[in-house]
């Protein structure tokens, strides 16, 4: 185990390990409670087409992932918003166009792509200090944001209707919290993929709401959920020479079903 | 004038108003005043408008055509002295939240922003829900709720914004006739400490004896300020087309207007 913790990779991972789960708790139970999973799930795979993009010009494709991403959350925010009929249709189909984006700039680029593959499925191990910082960097806003709004995120959250009528900035949270989702996704991306950030950032906050009924606590439990789910998948994946970002994703739905199973029990039993 | 309109402020304005989505006009030609001391309820079937009247009460939904001012402002500005209690039904009642924690959410306001509650914010919550006795339930989890109680923490909430007008939306929906009864003379006391409550309902029952006046709503407004309903009033509102659409079934009488259809 020492011998692990020497190598740098190693220790890089677990720092992003713990880095991504604070953002991944906090905006995790945002997104749960506000009842955005789905809208998470289309800015993810949207954001393949700026990978796809960044790729075909040669730039960093972390960039090309932050500008699609944060594209796509505003669109589909914009949708869920704004319009009544038909928005899981049109989130859906943005959601595949963004990947069929990149999948058609991959195909312009002549040359190896073997890289690509990693911003489908995470590549943890190969975090650099450069996304560390990028992971801090939103690790500060997502807490600055929460800290200084937790009030209004509560209230607009719960009552949207009511949070308006107070004359709360009901319409600036919720451009802040979309913003969030973007940003969500580039530093998920890392580490599971993304194909698999909506479990990741979703399964942690849902466990927590199944158990608790104060929304602090919630987050305080879906980023330490989120901890020990990327790093027992990380530990898991390195012993038994498996995907990491797969792995970690298989621990949190493992114990996501279970924690279904036992609230579900939990609640037919007396007191 | 009628002696009212000289001696009491005048809390709500409505001239010649017509409202509704997108190209659907639900609401027109509505004219209504809600003054100080008033305790009206409106009553209407199903799709006569009685939600959308409320949304422009409180400016969540701009008028088409007309007027409407709260204590001469827009409603954007003049909400802030409307408590709002809506429809139980409307909530997520998984939503991991505790009834203080709620009840709280009427002291926010953009003022408040930064600011933590403070301890006069839990003392006016802890008095309101004493009120409504759900002092001993604060800390309780709303999905441990029943249907009535949730309706008292939701008056709770309202009544913590120290308001001067109170617009419920059925507000005995799904609530057994014991806790109807409490609601409505909650409603009585806190009309006598000087709060004006505007309250609509599809359920003729729903319309206690405490309320001061009545009116009847569907899409267009039957109220003259008088505490009985007309046999015209109800004629015009519940014998039209759209009652027969919103339930189904022929042409119904008033008595036949119970709670009995959805219970």
């Amino acid at each position: 185990m020492s011998e692990l913790l020497s190598y740098t990779f190693m220790q890089n991972a677990l720092l992003a390990g713990v880095l991504v789960s604070v953002a991944c708790g906090l905006i995790g139970t945002l997104v749960v409670l506000k009842r955005m999973v789905f809208i998470s799930g289309g800015v993810a795979h949207a954001a393949y087409g700026g990978v796809g993009l960044a790729f075909y010009l040669g730039v960093n494709p972390v960039l090309g992932a932050v500008v699609f991403s944060l594209m796509a959350s505003f669109l589909m925010g914009y949708i869920q918003r704004k319009t009544r009929q038909r928005q899981d249709t049109l989130i859906g189909v943005m959601w595949a166009m963004g990947m069929a984006i990149g999948i058609i700039f991959a195909d312009l680029t002549p040359g190896y792509k073997a890289d690509l593959m990693s911003y489908l499925f995470g590549s943890i191990l190969a975090v650099t200090q450069t996304d560390l910082l990028l992971m801090l960097g939103v690790d500060i806003f997502v807490i600055a944001v929460v800290v200084l709004f937790y009030k209004e995120l509560q209230a607009a959250s719960f009552d949207e209707t009511f949070a308006r009528v107070r004359n709360l900035p009901v319409d600036l949270l919720y451009l802040l919290l979309v913003a969030m989702i973007g940003f969500a996704v580039v530093i998920l991306m890392r580490v599971v993929g993304l194909i698999m950030i909506i479990a990741l950032l979703t399964v942690p906050a849902a466990i927590s709401t199944l158990f608790l009924k104060d929304m602090k606590h919630i987050l305080g439990l879906a980023t330490v959920l989120s901890l020990g789910f990327t790093t027992g998948g990380l530990l898991l994946s390195y012993f038994f020479n498996l995907t990491s970002g797969a792995t970690i994703i298989l621990v949190a739905g493992i114990a996501y079903l279970i924690a279904m199973l036992a609230a579900h029990y939990c609640r037919r039993c007396p007191g | 004038m009628t002696p009212k309109e000289q001696h009491q402020k005048t809390l709500v304005e409505i001239n010649n108003l017509a409202a509704g989505y997108n190209n659907e006009i639900v609401l027109k030609n509505i004219n209504l005043s809600i003054f100080q001391d008033d305790f009206i309820g409106l009553i209407g079937p199903n799709g006569g408008g009685k939600t959308t009247l409320l949304k422009v009460i409180l400016g969540l939904i701009a008028p088409k055509q007309g007027s409407i001012r709260i204590n001469a402002q827009p409603p954007q500005l003049g909400r802030r002295n409307i408590g709002y209690v809506p429809q139980i039904a409307e909530y997520d009642t998984d939503f991991p939240i505790s009834v203080q924690d709620i009840v709280r959410m009427g002291r926010l306001s953009p003022k408040r922003l930064f600011k933590p509650y403070t301890a006069e914010d839990d003392a006016i919550v802890k008095e309101r829900l004493g009120w409504l006795d759900m002092l001993d339930y604060k800390d309780r989890a709303l999905r441990e709720l029943s249907g009535g109680q949730r309706q008292r923490v939701y008056i709770a909430r309202a009544l913590v914004t120290e308001p001067e007008l109170l617009l419920l939306d059925e507000p005995t929906i799904s609530v057994d006739f014991e806790a109807r009864t409490q609601i409505f003379d909650l409603l009585y006391e806190i009309n006598q400490r000087g709060v004006a409550i505007l309250l609509v309902s599809h359920d003729l029952t729903a319309i206690s004896s405490y309320v001061k006046t009545i009116g009847c709503l569907n899409r267009k407004l039957f109220y003259e300020g008088k505490k009985e309903i007309t046999a015209e009033m109800l004629e015009a509102s519940y014998s039209c087309p759209i009652d027969l659409i919103a339930h189904g079934l022929p042409h119904r009488v008033v008595a036949e207007h119970t709670e009995s259809h959805h219970e």
